[in-house]
Order: structure tokens, then C-alpha cells, then sequence
């Protein structure tokens, strides 16, 4: 009779176990203590919303200029109208509308870059980890190299040859922002690939690739995750910037940094031109970077910054 | 120490040399053919172009001309600009110390007040203060630094009329000799009453728009490595001992919390060079990233190839030297691989 009781779990036993929160619910909770974290993730949610229904939202069309109205105030201001709630810009484009279709645009290339330097990155370094040798001390000498130059210098090299458009500001920011990954996937699966379960896997008959991908790969994935959504808010302002210095995508694309370029001589007359694009750029990313931060804390308490 | 140096030397040359490369086949990358942009759109002889390929060194093998590019960089020749005619080394010396005090002076802003504030929010952790130092120094490094210039632009120059709106002094009122390049000591030397304050009225705002992105990493950074600090058994023990707080937290805590303050400083001279492109662009400061851009916009690509050499080459000497003084204040660092 004794050992039929102790055979069956006990009830508290079976609750205790059921109650164990699921990964994602450990980790929902954990974010969630993050007051700054979850305004960040609104605002996130806000802005992607914004983008895939920016057709629908956006009173007009983001390049329709309206001569008849160029440089109207916005609304709050004497001479603003409901007509152009934020005003217009000095070609007499909806100022609304541009940021809302420049929401697209910028989260679209946060995310193309943050994607392709994610998996070319993991797929170097993975290599690099796994490989050695000389491979090895190849991909970690370009790696070097491009972190050598300064971010902006590169992308201006890379711009210059392939000549200034939105999809080569793509392709100039994440070979900018390459190395990183590579460095982190490098440096963790190297970390990884001296514990007892690869060894174990490894001995199992693993092939190496199957290795690399589904053993190694999976446990260096907290801080890539951590990357990955920081590097969106960096690849924004870098492809800002570009379309600042005119190098990025060209006009009449509504990007924000574009929006920006020519608007040094609407300082003094019109100030809204100049401080809307901006403002969306800054919100943007601070609410990538305060979600990448709750990010951080609640997939790695060692790397909480306290 | 010897070996360390030897061994981080090694790592830099091949870097340098695929910098080298990276720079040699960008040129050859970009559309247009050297000889015919050199020439200009009237057509010449085929001889004329034969001969002008071969006083370029185009007609040898590839291989060769690369060799003979590295064998000229070796020598200080980092090519013609198109536009002025100039040496490109001579005219990246000339505009480089415009470059290097505004950096100077942009990192000043961010250590003077980066590093004192983000010390107070670790002693004072989860105060008001705390909070909103954290706040900013989000917004710092979230900024978007060309709009930022704007902004102050705005606000400190239109709107206040404190402050100019570019250059680096007023070029009506003073003029003088400029034999260092940087404009605020060439001022103090040139007697002229008033011109050092006008060289740093030009300099305030860029300084602060570069320094913003630095200011905020540093003030984060000095927080976490602080609050580290402050929990170690010598802190505990210095407290123990009956010291003032403040030599507690001056002396003994921020001592040792400034060690990866400084290598994020020294990692930062590369985002310095890349906001110097930007600042020195909106505020039309006549330094090496603001002659970056308009050597694109003029096609002048031998300034270009020379300038991301010779800014690249920069950032590497500065970041070779932060390792090695790592080394030198960290043995740790360099007996470790």
C-alpha cells in the first residue's frame, strides 16, 4: 500500500509542476516588470501598425504635391488648416503623410538590414567557430577590417560605388553592421563548442553541420536575439543619417533622413519641416532601444545592467 | 609587455593591408574609367589614352599595380585629388586638426559630464536623479545626430542668436597665421582680444551635437561599472575602515570603475570619426568627414580612396594605443590571449 502511495505524485507535486511557467511565459514575466520595456514595445507596435496600414491611414499620397499649399503651416499654428494637419513641406508634400509612409520605409530597412547580417553573420560565424584554421583567421581579419572603418566612412565607400539609392543604403548598413554578429556568434558558439553536451552529441554521431545548427547554434541564441533587435535601431539612424547626407534613398522616397536633407533652409521660416522627420526618427528608436533593453534583462539576467 | 605589443602589432598590419586592398579594388569598383574622367568628356587619340594608361601604371597586371599602390602609400603618396590638384595627404593634414579639436572637445563634454553624473546615479541608485540621468542618456544615444544639430541650430542661433551658425570663427573680424591648424590655441596666439571666445562659440555646439552619443554611452557606462564596483570587498572595507564617503567613492571606487570607461572611450574614436562626417556637415566645419562627402559629391575619387585610407588608418593607430595602454594599466589583459 506504502509504495502505491509513494508511486503516485502527490497532488501539491503535480500542481508544483504544472505551475512551472512555459519559456515564453518565464520570459513574458520577467519583461513585463519592465515598466520602460513595455511603453517601448507599445510604441514599437504603434509604429509597425502605422507602417503596414500607412495606405490606409495616411490622409494622402506621400510624393502628390500640392503646389497651391506648399509650406502650410500645421494646424496649431496661425495659418494651419485641418486640410494639412502637420503641415507641408517646401515641394508641398502632406508632411503626415510622408511620415507615415516614412515609417515604412524605415522599419523596412531596420528589418531587411538586422535579417541579412543576422543570417550571413550567423552562417560566418558558425563557419569560423566550427572551421578554424585558415578560414577562420580569414573571416576574423574582414571582420576587423570593416570594423576599422569608421561605420558612416564605410557606407559613404560602399555608397560611392554602387551609386546612392534605398537599396544599396541597405546593403552599405549591414556590411556595416556584419561584424557584430559574426563576433558574437563566433565568440559563444566557441564558448559552446568545449561543453560536455557537444562533446556528447558529437560522439552520438552528430554530422557537423547538424551540429552547428541545431546543437550549438540554439544556446548562443539569447544575446544574437539581443543584438538583432538593437541593430534595427542602429541600422535606422545609420540609413537616416546616409539619406541626411543625400546618399541614402533618393526623393521623392519619404524616408526621414531624406526628409531632412534639404531642410537646413527652412530653420528660420518654417521650423515644422525640420523638427517633425526628426522627432519620428528619435521616437522610433528610442522605443527599439528600450525594448531591446527589456529584451536583454529577461532573456539573460547576467547581462542585466543593473 | 614587449611580446603583447609585438603580438597586437601583428594583428593590425594584415588588417592594414586588407585596409590597403579594400581601398585599392573600391576605386577600381566605381564606375568610370580613371583615365577618361582625368581627360574629361572631349574625346583624344588612341595613342594620347595608350600613353595616359601607361603613366598611370593601368596597363600592368593587376597584382602589380596593387604592389606599386602599397609602394607608393609606403612613401607618403596617397594620390592627387581631382579637384584641387592637391596632394591628398597634404589636404588631409591641413583639414585633419579641424577634425581632431572638435572630437577633442566633443569627448571632453561627454567625460566631464558623463562620467561625474553617471557615478552620482550609482551612488544614489533608483533616486529621481538616477531615473532621469537614465532617460537621457537613452535619448543621447537613441539621437539622431544631424537632426539634433538642427535643432540647437534652431534654438541656441536663430532663435537666441548665442551662438554662430557654422565655421569655426568669424573670418570678418579675425584673421591670423594658423601654424598648429587648431583654431582655439592658433587664436590665443595671435593676440587678436576676443578671438579665443569667438573660436569657442563656433566650437560649442558642434562639440555638444558629436558629444551627445558619446555622453550617453559613458554615462551608462560609468553607472553599471560604478554600481559594480560599489558592491567589492575593498569598497566594503575602505567604508569599514571609518574613510569619508567621499574618498570611498572618489578614490577607491571610481578608480576601479573607470577602467572599462576608458575602453569605451577609446572604442569610440571610430563613432567619433563617423559623427564628425555628420556634425562637420551641418555645421559647415571645414574638417576631414565634411571634405569626405564632398569629394563624393565632386567624383573626386583619389580624395576619397586617400581619406577613408587615412581616417580608417587613424582610428586604428588610436584603437592599437588604447590596447596597449589597456595592456600597460590591466596585466590581466595581456597575459590573458
Amino acid at each position: 500500500m506504502a509504495a502505491d502511495v509513494a508511486l503516485a505524485p502527490s497532488a501539491e507535486e503535480t500542481e508544483r509542476v504544472l505551475a512551472q511557467p512555459s519559456p515564453a511565459a518565464a520570459f513574458w514575466s520577467a519583461f513585463r516588470e519592465n515598466r520602460g520595456a513595455v511603453i517601448g514595445l507599445v510604441v514599437v507596435l504603434a509604429i509597425v501598425l502605422i507602417a503596414v496600414f500607412a495606405n490606409l491611414i495616411a490622409p494622402y499620397s506621400p510624393i502628390e504635391q500640392y503646389r497651391d499649399a506648399v509650406r502650410a503651416p500645421p494646424v496649431w499654428q496661425s495659418g494651419g488648416t485641418w486640410r494639412f494637419v502637420l503641415g507641408t513641406d517646401g515641394d508641398g508634400h502632406d508632411m503626415l503623410s510622408r511620415l507615415i509612409f516614412g515609417a515604412r520605409v524605415s522599419l523596412f530597412i531596420g528589418v531587411a538590414v538586422m535579417s541579412v547580417s543576422f543570417v550571413v553573420g550567423v552562417c560566418l560565424g558558425l563557419i569560423s567557430a566550427s572551421l578554424g584554421g585558415i578560414v577562420d583567421v580569414v573571416i576574423t581579419r574582414l571582420m576587423d577590417l570593416i570594423m576599422a572603418v569608421p561605420s558612416l566612412v564605410l557606407a559613404i565607400l560602399v555608397v560611392a560605388i554602387l551609386g546612392p539609392s534605398l537599396a544599396n543604403t541597405i546593403v552599405a548598413v549591414t556590411i556595416v553592421y556584419l561584424p557584430r554578429y559574426v563576433r558574437l556568434v563566433r565568440a559563444s558558439a566557441l564558448g559552446e563548442l568545449s561543453k560536455d553536451y557537444v562533446t556528447a552529441a558529437r560522439v552520438a554521431g552528430v554530422g557537423p553541420i547538424r551540429l552547428m545548427l541545431s546543437t550549438v547554434l540554439p544556446n548562443c541564441l539569447a544575446p544574437l536575439i539581443v543584438q538583432a533587435a538593437l541593430g534595427v535601431s542602429d541600422a535606422i539612424l545609420e540609413a537616416a543619417g546616409l539619406g541626411f547626407l543625400g546618399l541614402g534613398a533618393q526623393p521623392p522616397t519619404p524616408e526621414w533622413g531624406s526628409m531632412l536633407a534639404d531642410s537646413r533652409e527652412f530653420i528660420r521660416s518654417d521650423p515644422w519641416i525640420v523638427t517633425l522627420p526628426g522627432l519620428a526618427i528619435l521616437i522610433t528608436v528610442v522605443a527599439i532601444n528600450l525594448t531591446g533593453d527589456g529584451l536583454r534583462d529577461a532573456l539573460d539576467p547576467k547581462m542585466r545592467r543593473s | 609587455m614587449l611580446i603583447y605589443f609585438l603580438r597586437r602589432l601583428a594583428l593590425t598590419i594584415p588588417t592594414f593591408i586588407a585596409l590597403m586592398f579594400l581601398t585599392f579594388v573600391a576605386i577600381r569598383l566605381v564606375p568610370g574609367d580613371p583615365v577618361e574622367v582625368r581627360v574629361g568628356e572631349h574625346g583624344i587619340s588612341p595613342e594620347r589614352l595608350a600613353f595616359f594608361r601607361h603613366e598611370l601604371g593601368l596597363d600592368l597586371p593587376v597584382w602589380r599595380q596593387f604592389l606599386a599602390y602599397g609602394w607608393k602609400l609606403l612613401h607618403g603618396d596617397f594620390g592627387v585629388s581631382l579637384a584641387t590638384q592637391q596632394k591628398v595627404l597634404t589636404e588631409f593634414l591641413t583639414l585633419f586638426p579641424a577634425t581632431l579639436e572638435l572630437s577633442f572637445f566633443a569627448m571632453m563634454f561627454a567625460i566631464l559630464i558623463g562620467v561625474p553624473a553617471g557615478a552620482i546615479a550609482a551612488v544614489k541608485r533608483g533616486s529621481i536623479f538616477d531615473q532621469a540621468l537614465m532617460t537621457v542618456s537613452l535619448f543621447g544615444y537613441s539621437m539622431p545626430i544631424f537632426w539634433w544639430g538642427l535643432l540647437l541650430i534652431m534654438f541656441m542661433s536663430v532663435t537666441l542668436g548665442w551662438t554662430p551658425v557654422s565655421g569655426r570663427i568669424d573670418l570678418i573680424q579675425y584673421y591670423f597665421d594658423q601654424p598648429t591648424g587648431f583654431m582655439v590655441i592658433d587664436a590665443a596666439l595671435s593676440d587678436q582680444p576676443g578671438a579665443v571666445l569667438d573660436a569657442l562659440r563656433h566650437l560649442v555646439l558642434p562639440a555638444i551635437v558629436l558629444g551627445t552619443v558619446p555622453l550617453g554611452v559613458i554615462a551608462r557606462m560609468t553607472r553599471s561599472s560604478m554600481l559594480e564596483v560599489l558592491s567589492e570587498d575593498y569598497v566594503r572595507t575602505a567604508r569599514a575602515k571609518g574613510l569619508s564617503p567621499f574618498r570611498v567613492i572618489g578614490v577607491h571606487a571610481l578608480r576601479n570603475a573607470l577602467l572599462p570607461v576608458v575602453t569605451v572611450i577609446g572604442l569610440s574614436v571610430s563613432g567619433l570619426m563617423a559623427g564628425a562626417v555628420l556634425t562637420e556637415t551641418i555645421f559647415s566645419w571645414p574638417g576631414v568627414g565634411k571634405w569626405l562627402i564632398e569629394s563624393i559629391s565632386r567624383r573626386d575619387y583619389p580624395a576619397l580612396q586617400g581619406g577613408v585610407l587615412l581616417v580608417s588608418a587613424v582610428v586604428m593607430l588610436v584603437n592599437l594605443i588604447v590596447d596597449l595602454l589597456y595592456g600597460a594599466i590591466n596585466p590581466r589583459i595581456r597575459h590573458g590571449r
